[in-house]
């Protein structure tokens, strides 16, 4: 009993609430080591979260290399998954929940996941990168496979019988020679302490003795279960973040500057202090907030609040009409590469036809569903943090920073939000909720209203690209040159004490900004000479801007593949030649692939899209036909990590009014072992969907000094009227040995958002010939190209 | 501030509140209600949709002084711990991602087949399309509701008021 300090206080308490641990609990309390929280609610529900009156603290971090850390047994023969990472709407915690069973020889639904409280659960980092099944899932089947192998050591131990001679089923031991003779988890372990030390030098690579089982021998995983957590969502009865109340909590709003850059100058506190419900108003440096007993007191309080601003001296950034000539005419703050395979210039220059062409794409917006929100309670001298925070224990670290607290006397309670896909993990709202409940002293509650949350979230960067590729007499692609830039100066990070908003108004900002990154494209074409070079660009104003980048679901990945698979496209047609054709010879054409033999599965998805799509192999673009309605396909490619996905979209293109409707989409997807296809199906279709829409609608528009898209008609999205009549998803195994026992599970979110929008390109150029090479497709953006070509 | 008396999901509520404060605070945070919630507060995303006299409306800028007649929120939808058909088919079809605009969504398919049992996909899609979804889960919300379109049409009452009529164990859906 050396380690359970390091055991969180939750798991505590479910073992507190054994009755056989009386005496392990009277010794809890003398040793003054045992917390249970006044108020606090029980865990009811398979994935409740605790919201209660705060406990006295501290929240040491929960030791990773402690099994107790990672499964509690109950005595009613279930089981609790721990784990350190949050679901940002795809049902990661089911599948955990699969995984850790299936190692762990217990039946699914025997089984609950509590994910992503600092406090509760081991530091798994949150989510992000679409790391969560690759790499999380790996430490979480071998402490279920371990805790498996120690319950099997009991039962040996109570049956003198070696572990060989005893089955396990369910939850339950049998000794196979006496069957008999039989003993649950429950029974051998439940409600006590494995105290089991495991090793590993960080949390990912935790582990015990035991190994974790061979893909056929896995069970559950493979299998759909539905998600867990969707009745609740759908009868109304989960409590997310933004649901929290606590005794004495008021409700804060910001009032951020109204012009990019802008200095305060002063605040006319008179102008609401008459307001009902007033009770502060919070500033300094840029940044002010206004709190009041009620919600909706703080919302007109924040709209009513006089503040005098000053105007920067200088425009804070180009219109957006004229952000690409910007970037191109701008001096690079990083350049990455050149890249240089074979002699490209000698190899265009000796090119019997050569193909250049630009693209771009325009700064993009998370423009989450709801705005940022918190709630945090300073009471009892600690903080705690209600968030939908995807990456909760870095929002721990940033704020303990932020307000010079020791780690301990802070904890992030992770619950559910509106979606991440990055925007939660650069999360503004916790920052500030934490900062105004310690100068307030009561908890506060900060939700952004939703022209803040579109003008101010985090956006994807802007790119440029130039392109030139060099086609022989034979129509082969013997060289390819790629340059990107992007506008990705002064990236936001994670959960920074120096990099979030409110440290940014406030003035405490890191000295040198962050570099960011441009990108080269993610594909396994062999070209005999190439050269792929990227660099980055500023815009005039660095700090308190809201054209501030951040992480976008695949940060890069679809502008990139926006430009590098639409490129290929027009090599293809310069060619002559199959669009899929001409990339199932840049494919074909190398003879070695990689240790996750990537190149063996891009061939797979490509051909498995082709074939599901029913794909007739001509060049494009297809002869023009004489109706309003133009139809037309296109496919693109791409990988991530060890992902590979192939997407065809078949579009409608209306040639009077320039309105592009995707008609049909078809995804070919290999992330390795697939752990729950139905859900992976529906998070493919989504992805697939929110690429759609960066494809036909989405661009931060803004003028020299602010954003000027602040709601759904200002900054429109996809709607129901653009959905597919048909989405075609095709669950791919390409690995050249598919029953292999050690098939790896890779990813799957974010490559998705990779190729569709070159894939919806691609489409209407067959459709019409022409090429779009700017995003969004919007109407009047393909009407105006329409036209130009006289089609 | 003046009381009000709000009828909501069978049951009346009086509330101290300004006449102006839009119903959606005074559900959330007086009356402790999840289902509707703050997405845009302009009426333009559905997040917060209710249902009032048959009506989907958009609590966000419903001043609570006006309501008139019972307001009907997510929560309600269930009866007798019998989910909706709507609520079973998005169970059934798999639909949220993260699900924080399903309110939204769930509240306007509801309306929806109230007023047309078995629409058409064109209507489906018409219908819906100033509800929004961040994370797009537009597809599987249609093949929802069409799900529940048939599940509707197989209840012994077919008149499209089974909310009011009910049935035998599955009474009372609103």
């Amino acid at each position: 009993m050396t380690t359970f300090t390091r055991v969180p206080h939750e798991i505590e308490r479910w073992l507190e609430t054994s009755d056989q641990l009386l005496s392990r609990r009277g010794f809890l309390k003398g040793s003054g080591l045992l917390v249970v929280s006044a108020g606090a609610a029980a865990l009811t529900g398979p994935f409740a979260v605790d919201v209660g009156a705060q406990t006295a603290g501290r929240y040491p971090d929960p030791d990773f290399r402690q099994l107790d850390s990672w499964i509690v047994i109950h005595q009613n023969n279930t089981a609790t998954f721990f784990v350190g990472k949050t679901d940002c709407g795809q049902g990661t915690g089911t599948a955990f929940r699969q995984m850790m069973s299936d190692e762990l020889d217990i039946a699914y639904d025997k089984t609950t996941c509590v994910m992503g409280s600092t406090d509760v659960t081991v530091d798994q980092g949150g989510s992000g990168g679409s790391d969560a099944i690759q790499t999380d899932g790996w430490p979480m089947r071998r402490v279920a496979a371990e805790a498996r192998r120690v319950l099997l050591d009991m039962a040996s131990a109570k049956f003198a019988v070696p572990v060989a001679e005893l089955a396990v089923s369910d939850a339950l031991v049998t000794v196979k020679s006496d069957p008999t003779k039989k003993v649950t988890y429950g029974e051998l372990i439940g409600g006590k302490r494995f105290n089991v030390t495991l090793t590993g030098n960080n949390v990912d690579a935790t582990t015990g003795t035991a190994k974790v089982k061979g893909v056929q021998d896995l069970r559950i995983v493979g299998q759909s279960p539905q998600r867990y957590d969707i009745p609740a969502k759908v009868d109304g009865s989960l409590k997310w973040a933004v649901d929290v109340k606590l005794p004495g909590m008021v409700h804060a709003r910001n009032v951020k500057p109204p012009v990019a850059g802008a200095t305060l100058v002063g605040v006319d506190e008179s102008s609401v202090r008459s307001l009902p419900g007033f009770i502060k108003i919070v500033s300094k440096g840029n940044y002010v907030a206004v709190v009041c007993e009620r919600e909706e007191q703080a919302i007109a309080a924040a709209k009513q609040l006089k503040v005098q601003w000053q105007k920067p001296a200088a425009s804070p950034f180009p219109t957006s009409d004229d952000l690409y000539a910007y970037m191109r005419s701008a001096t690079p703050t990083s350049k990455q590469g050149p890249t240089v395979k074979g002699d490209p210039d000698a190899a265009l220059a000796g090119a019997a036809t050569v193909v250049e062409a630009e693209y771009d794409m325009p700064f993009q917006g998370h423009t989450a569903f709801a705005p940022a929100h918190a709630l945090a309670d300073p009471s009892n001298g600690q903080m705690t943090v209600y968030s939908n925070d995807m990456k909760s224990y870095g929002m721990r670290n940033g704020i303990a920073q932020f307000l010079g607290m020791p780690r301990d006397q802070v904890r992030v309670v992770w619950m559910e939000g509106p979606q991440g896909y990055g925007r939660t993990a650069a999360d503004d709202a916790g920052f500030e909720a934490a900062y105004l409940a310690r100068e307030i002293g009561r908890p506060v509650r900060v939700q952004w209203m939703r022209h803040e949350e579109t003008a101010w979230d985090t956006k994807g960067p802007a790119f440029t690209f130039k392109l030139r590729g060099g086609l022989d007499a034979q129509g082969r692609l013997v060289a390819l040159d790629y340059n990107a830039q992007a506008a990705d100066y002064c990236h936001v990070g994670y959960n920074e004490a120096d990099t979030v908003l409110i440290a940014q108004l406030m003035g405490r900002r890191r000295a040198t900004p962050a570099a960011g990154s441009a990108g080269t494209p993610s594909d396994m074409y062999e070209i005999p000479n190439k050269r792929t070079g990227s660099q980055v660009v500023s815009l005039p104003l660095v700090w308190e801007t809201p054209i501030r980048t951040g992480n976008l679901r695949d940060p890069n990945g679809p502008q990139i593949t926006f430009a590098a698979e639409s490129f290929i496209d027009e090599l293809a047609a310069a060619a002559k030649v199959d669009p899929i054709e001409f990339r199932m010879r840049l494919l074909t054409a190398a003879t070695t692939d990689d240790s996750g033999f990537k190149r063996a599965r891009s061939i797979a998805v490509v051909k498995a899209a082709a074939e599901a799509y029913g794909w007739d192999s001509r060049p494009s673009p297809k002869k023009i036909e004489s109706g309003t309605i133009l139809t037309g396909r296109g496919i693109a490619y791409s990988y991530r990590n060890q992902t590979v996905v192939a997407e065809i979209a078949e579009v409608e293109v209306n040639r009077r009014t320039g309105h592009v409707w995707v008609k049909r989409l078809v995804c070919a997807h290999d992330c390795g072992l697939v752990i729950n296809p139905e859900a992976l199906r529906r998070t493919i279709e989504c992805g697939m969907l929110h690429s759609l829409s960066r494809a036909l609608h989405e661009e931060v528009r803004f003028d020299g000094e602010k954003p000027t898209g602040v709601d759904w008609i200002t900054h429109p999205s996809l709607r129901h009227t653009d959905t597919p009549a048909t989405i075609d998803v095709v669950l791919v195994n390409g690995d050249p040995n598919p029953k292999r026992p050690d098939l790896p599970h890779y990813g799957a979110g974010e490559t998705i958002c990779k190729p569709l929008i070159a894939a919806v390109a691609n489409a209407i150029f067959d459709a019409t010939g022409v090429r779009l090479r700017r995003v969004p497709f919007r109407d009047a953006r393909v009407l105006e190209a329409l036209k130009t070509a006289r089609v | 501030m003046s009381r009000i008396t709000l009828k909501v999901n069978g049951a009346p509520h009086t509330v101290d509140v300004e006449p102006l404060t839009p119903l959606l605070y005074v559900l959330r945070n007086d009356l402790g209600l999840q289902g509707p919630r703050f997405g845009c507060g302009l009426g333009q995303c559905g997040a917060c949709a209710v249902i009032i006299n048959g009506v989907a409306t958009r609590s966000c800028v419903t001043p609570c002084a006006n309501v008139r007649g019972e307001v009907v929120t997510l929560e309600g939808l269930a009866s007798n711990g019998v989910l909706h058909p709507v609520q079973q088919a998005w169970i059934d079809e798999q639909v949220p991602q993260c699900g924080f605009c399903q309110n939204g969504q769930i509240i306007a398919a509801k309306v929806l087949l109230d007023k047309n049992p078995n629409p058409t996909e064109a209507q489906i899609r018409e219908g819906m399309a100033s509800t929004l979804c961040r994370c797009m889960t537009y597809y599987r919300v249609q093949l929802a509701i069409k799900r529940a379109a048939r599940t509707i049409a197989s209840l012994p009452s077919r008149s499209g008021e089974v909310a009011k009529a009910g049935r035998a164990g599955k009474a009372g859906w609103r």
